[in-house]
Formats: C-alpha cells, structure tokens, sequence
C-alpha cells in the first residue's frame, strides 16, 4: 500500500464519519426542536398529501425561487440537476454492478458535468455584479463556489484532457467497503477532485450546505394548514396549560 | 400635503429596485420602554448587567423552542432572492432592509456562539460577537421589520424574517430593552381590556351612539351590544373600531350584517380586543395571556360562536394560533369554525341569498383592494387555500359595480406590506412608515391613474390607521381609505322590523 492509496482511504473515511456524525446532529437538533405555533407560509395546502406536492415542487422544481428571481432561478437550477446528474453518473464508481439506470446516464453525466459548473459561474457572476448580492456575499460564499467549480473542473479534464485509471479508482473505492486499500493511481488530476470532494464532504454540515435538510423541516414550507380543524401544541408548551 | 422632514418617495409608474446605499435608516429607533412598561409583561426593567451573556443564553433557549429559528439560521445561502422583495428596502434602500441583511444581523452572532465555523473562523463566514453596537443594530432594524413575511414566499427555504425579528425582540424584551410602543400597549390590554385603554362604560356610550345614528340614517333599530350573556355569537374586533376612521364605519356594517343574519350578538369589555401585540415581540407567554381573555370572555358571556373583525394579525393569531394558545373549544357550537372571521361570515350569507344589497349606494367610488399581509400570507378563510384572496373579493364584488385590481405582483400571496404593521405603527417611526408604504402607495397610484380608482378597501385596522397617516404625505387624501364591511354597509338593504316602531328592548327577546 503506497502512501498515497493509504492517505486517501484515510481521508475518505474520516469525511464520511464528519458527514454522518455532523449530519446526525443537525437532523437531531431540527427535529427535537418543535415548532410551537402553526406557520406555514399561506395559501397552503390543507392536507399532508397536499405538502407533500409542495414540498416535491420546492425540492424538484425550486417553486419559490422560480417566482423570487428567474436569473438565481436558471443558475441554481442549472447547477443542482447538473449535479444531480453527475452524481448519479459516479455511482458507478462505488457500485458493482452498475445498476441499469446508472448505465444508462452516463453521457448525461458528463453534460451534467458541464451545467454544474455553467450554473456556477452564473451563480458567481451574480455575487459579483449585483450590488445587493454582493453586499450579503461573505469570504466563505466565495469559497465554496470555487471549491464546486474546481470539483467540476477537475472531474471535466479527467474526462477531456488527462484520463485515469478508472478501473483502479473503482477497485479502490469497492475496496474500501471491506476495509481494504488497494492502489488508487497517483495522477495529480484525481488527486486533486478527490481532496476536494472530501473537503466538500466534511464542511456539508458545518456550512450553508444545511439548506439541503433545512429544507424538509421549514415550517412555512411543511406544516398542513388546518390550525381551526387540529389542535397543535408544542410539549413545552403543554406545560403552560397544566398551570 | 403632508409635511415632512425628511425625504419622501417619489412614486414610479414602475416598480425600480434601488441600488444600494448603507446606512440610510441607522438612525430610526423607536422609544425604548420604561420599567413601567416592561414589569407588567415579565420583563426587567432596564439593561440588565450581564446583558450579553443573558442574551446568549436566551437565544440558546429559543433555539431548543423554535425549529424555525434553528433551521432558518442555518439554511440561508444568501442567494438573493429575497433581497428584492422588503417594502422597507425598496423604501429605504438600506441594505439591512434586504430580508437577508436583516436576518444576518442575527446570524453573524449566532454563527458566533452557536456554530463550529464561526466560534473558529469567524471572519470567513461573518460572525461576530454581540456587542453593544450589534445590540443597537439589532433594536433599530428589528423595529423595522413589520413581520409581513413577504420575504418567505420567495425564499426557497421559505425562511421567515419575522419568525426571526420576533426572536430577537424577544431575547432584547428579555435583558431589558423592549419597544414602549408595543409593550405599553399590552399593559394597556391586561389593565383595561384594549389597546386604546378605552374603559366600559365609554365603550357602551360609543355603541349608544352607533345605534342612533343608524337609526336615524336608515329608521331600522340595528343593535350594538355589548357585555349580554346567553348572545349566540362573540364579535371580538380591533378597538381602533370603536373610534376611528374608516375602522367604525366597519364595525357599522358587522352590526348590519348581524342583525339581518337575525343571530344574537354581543361585544366584550373583557375582550375588547382582537389585537395581540404579543405576537409582535414575539413572546409566547405574553400572546397566550392575551389570548386567553377571548376564552374566558366567551365562557363568561355563554357565547356559542366567535366571530372576528377586521384585523390583519389578529386574525393571523385568531386563525392560526387561538386554538393552539386558547383551546380547545369543545364547549363551542361544533357545527362553525373557531374562530370565523367576519367576511366569512358575510360571505356565507351572500351565498345563500340572505343578504340585499342596492350596490349603486357605493357608485361614487371606484374600489381597489389592499391585501393584508397578515391575512394573505399567515392564514386562510373559508375551507380553501386562497379563500382569504377571494372571499373578500367577493364581497366587493356583491356589494360595488367599480372594482379594479392594482398589479398583479402587489396583490394576493405577492401583496405589499402597508409599512405600520408589526408593532411599527408609532409616530416615533413616521419616516420608516412612510417610505415602507412606498410600494403599496405606488401601485394605488398606478391603478388611480389607470383605471381611475378614488378608494381602497381594506381589512385591517393597522392598514387603516397607516394608511390614513401616510398617504397624504404622497398628495393623496385620507378618505381615500375604506374598511371592506363600509362597502356592505352602505349598500345593504336592511329589513325593517315591526318592532323598529315599538319599543327597541323588544327585539332582541324575538330573535
């Protein structure tokens, strides 16, 4: 095992472990705390099955920024369903065998790749040139556009520019399931995406990447509006009745 | 005209969003509450001393209470749709106006002691410690928040910004910095029952008064009760009906309403008051005190039914919290929402024909209406989403010939704030309100030029009161203002009774 292959696994796992460990915390905090009065953003739907479309529109089709601004709008969606393709295209990396939808995405993967980081740079472009984003804009914003953007980037040229080994690279990540290192290729090109990827992966729940679960538990996004129908107290808030 | 010391807006036949420019509202603060105001409500009475740690504890204590301070503290990816969508911004053009500017100066202090990147780099994400200047922005930009939540219907995680201007004016009530304004005037409901501390006696002469000027404009005797046990129904309705103008001359058209519904029905001294300013600072305790004396003035008075004035946030409190902070109402009539409002109950008899209405009474007018935010973004009436667009709608519609909608994006869900709303209706904050109202103002004057409108309707005693307050100061006149059940009751045909000759005591035993 060469130092490298070892490094690797080493990161990997210990991002995993920050992801789940911090994630886990986050989700306990969300859903321990209660939502005490009844909020949801008006008109809203006034039965579960009802939220549940609202919430598939928000996540699918980003519903509410679609009627805030068609310009974040385009980019954001742009870059979110590129990622989603991307992702999906790199489960082959981690799979075996590849499941036949996975197969089948594969060259809209790439395309993905590609709108992932069009998107970004729309979503940068705004940072910059709009007074009002710019003044909201802090070093950390930057940051993590540039660090998506080079993880786009990088993941582009292994494809376009310098190939790896991709078989090595899935033998390494297979391997890791069963605490075994095998060699991952020493090209600095995937040394690179991989840093990067993991340090995406160990800031997602210590940064504004929350918004992904946030989402889910927004009470003006997730109550049902029947407050008349359904009495709704908070577990606190039953103490106060009992005085 | 009205005169001001400070700039007014110019109204656009465009909506423009400003560029922006800091600083223009750092001044604006409203009076600081004296101990008086603030020991009546639980609070302390002036700074305590170890304030900062105090308000730390208490926003970790809110942050174990409140999800939605939690999850929107956290979620916000300062994307800017938002940034846009603030009456007070578009207004004032002051970037902490933005809904995000305003909630990152709660978040930088939260990303400080309550999350790992800002305790370690501060800098890189933006936190910073609760000093005493990051106290004094906090008071001046969280009184100017009017928890319209026009920011969450745009925001892709649909935070709230008022969910958190009421956390921090909770966590400032709570180290001893309150809002005179808000906070007097909630000592005022627990002393004499209202918010314009109107004691029961004058309250009944004002009521006197009503029933015999109604007489005499139209010869049917309509009742206006008040305190009568065994009424079927409680009509609870913001004080500022008892009084001003436009409000009274809804409170006019409920009674008309009321009485050709043929119900019983009586007003509260105990509950002369749909408004809760609870709501505005946030505190729980404090809203559910004030709720409850609607509880307990309906088991007082035996009541079967609750029916709501016109109130932007009390009904947002009455629909979407009574239950909640008053219930359960088992010992009321199961067959009728708790609580309805009073266009749901007006519509309801339009839909089944009980109402007459001569519509040419309202013909010198040509009507728009104003959504309020309260009613249009926090909760519902009738059985469908949206029915609290439509059913007001409904009723302009049965009861005037000349209704024209302003444009599309300042109505409904999209509606504009009309810059008085959660607690900010103080004259100590004239210039905010003013420039607040710039939005709404605008597209009144739009809709005036266009299709020639002279009055707006409205369903909310602190629109009413913003309203008649501001608009001159853009060269429009204050009678321009209307209450939504003016309208019906200029225009309803009431239904003489025989005992309207005979003595008045009489009817009630009838109906």
């Amino acid at each position: 095992m060469s130092f490298v292959s070892g490094f690797y696994a080493f990161l990997f796992y210990f991002a995993l472990v920050i992801l789940i460990a911090g994630l886990v915390n986050k989700l306990i905090q969300y859903a321990r705390a209660p939502a005490p009065l009844k909020i949801p953003t008006t008109p809203a739907p006034t039965t579960s099955g009802g939220v549940v479309l609202r919430m598939v529109r928000e996540v699918v089709f980003f519903e509410s920024l679609f009627r805030g601004n068609k310009w974040i709008w385009i980019f954001g969606w742009i870059f979110h369903f590129g990622l989603l393709l991307v992702t999906l295209r790199h489960l082959r990396y981690l799979i075996d065998p590849v499941w036949l939808p996975i197969e089948f995405i594969q060259p809209f993967g790439i395309y993905g790749g590609m709108a992932m980081v069009v998107g970004l740079v729309g979503l940068w472009a705004r940072r910059v040139l709009v007074d009002r984003v710019r003044y909201i804009t802090s070093p950390s914003d930057h940051l993590i556009l540039l660090l998506l953007i080079l993880i786009g980037l990088s993941g582009l040229s292994m494809t376009y520019v310098v190939h790896t080994d991709i078989i090595a690279v899935k033998n390494f990540f297979i391997g890791l399931y069963s605490f075994q290192v095998n060699p991952l290729p020493e090209d600095p090109l995937l040394l690179v995406h991989l840093s990067l990827v993991a340090a995406l992966t160990i800031i997602f729940p210590y940064s504004k990447l929350l918004h992904a679960p946030g989402l889910f538990f927004s009470p003006s996004r997730n109550q049902v509006d029947n407050p008349r129908e359904k009495r709704h107290v908070a577990p606190w808030a039953e103490r106060l009745e009992q005085e | 005209m009205a005169k001001a010391d400070f700039e007014v807006p110019v109204l656009q036949p465009y909506a423009e969003i400003p560029p922006v420019r800091t600083g223009t509202m750092s001044h604006s603060k409203p009076y600081v509450a004296k101990e008086d105001f603030q020991k009546p409500l639980g609070f302390p009475g002036e700074l305590v001393d170890d304030w900062q740690d105090k308000a730390i504890d208490k926003m970790g204590d809110l942050l174990t209470r409140y999800r939605s301070l939690r999850v929107y503290l956290d979620s916000c990816v300062k994307c800017g749709s938002c940034t846009d969508k603030c009456h007070y911004y578009l207004g004032t053009k002051d970037p902490n106006n933005m809904p995000v500017g305003r909630q990152d100066l709660m978040r930088k202090v939260y990303r400080r002691y309550f999350t790992l990147a800002g305790r370690f780099f501060p800098k890189l994400v933006g936190a910073s410690d609760f000093t005493r200047e990051v106290l004094d922005e906090w008071y001046s930009y969280f009184h100017q928040c009017s928890q319209c939540r026009r920011c969450s219907v745009f925001c892709p995680y649909g935070i709230d910004t008022a969910e958190i201007s009421m956390a921090a004016r909770e966590i400032m009530d709570s180290i001893g910095v309150g809002q005179k304004y808000c906070n007097e005037i909630i000592g005022k409901v627990y002393k004499i029952g209202n918010n314009l501390g109107l004691p029961g006696p004058a309250l009944e002469d004002t009521l006197e008064g009503l029933e015999e000027d109604v007489f005499d404009e139209t010869g049917v005797k309509v009742r206006y009760p008040i305190d009568e046990e065994g009424a079927e129904i409680l009509l609870v309705t913001p004080s500022a009906d008892f009084f001003a103008e436009p409000h009274v001359d809804g409170l006019i058209g409920y009674g008309k309403v009321l009485h050709e519904a043929g119900v019983s029905w009586t007003l509260s001294t105990h509950a002369s008051e749909a408004a809760n300013f609870g709501m505005f600072i946030g505190s729980y305790d404090n809203m559910r005190r004030l709720a409850r004396r609607i509880r307990e003035a309906a088991i007082q008075l035996g009541v079967k039914r609750i029916v709501f004035g016109e109130c932007g946030h009390a009904w947002r409190v009455a629909y979407s919290f009574l239950n909640t902070l008053a219930g359960p109402w088992d010992f009321l009539d199961p067959r009728y929402p708790v609580p309805q409002h009073i266009c749901e109950f007006t519509h309801d008899l339009i839909e089944r024909g009980k109402l007459q209405f001569d519509k040419s009474e309202n013909d010198e007018m040509v009507l728009t209406y104003h959504d309020s935010c309260n009613v249009a973004r926090a909760s519902r009436m009738g059985d469908r989403p949206g029915g609290q667009f439509d059913i007001p709608r409904a009723i302009i519609r049965a009861t005037c010939n000349n209704f024209y909608e302003m444009e599309e994006e300042t109505i409904r869900d999209r509606t504009f704030c009309c810059g008085g709303g959660g607690g900010l209706l103080t004259d100590d904050l004239m210039e905010l309100r003013v420039k607040g109202a710039m939005p709404r103002v605008q597209a009144l004057n739009n809709v005036m030029k266009e299709k020639g409108v002279t009055h707006m309707a409205m369903i909310c005693a602190i629109c009413k009161s913003q309203f008649t307050k501001v608009i001159p100061y853009y060269g429009m006149e204050m009678e321009q203002v209307v209450s939504l059940h003016q309208l019906v009751s200029n225009a309803i045909v009431l239904t003489p009774q025989e005992q309207d000759e005979e003595d008045g005591e009489l009817s009630h035993e009838a109906a």
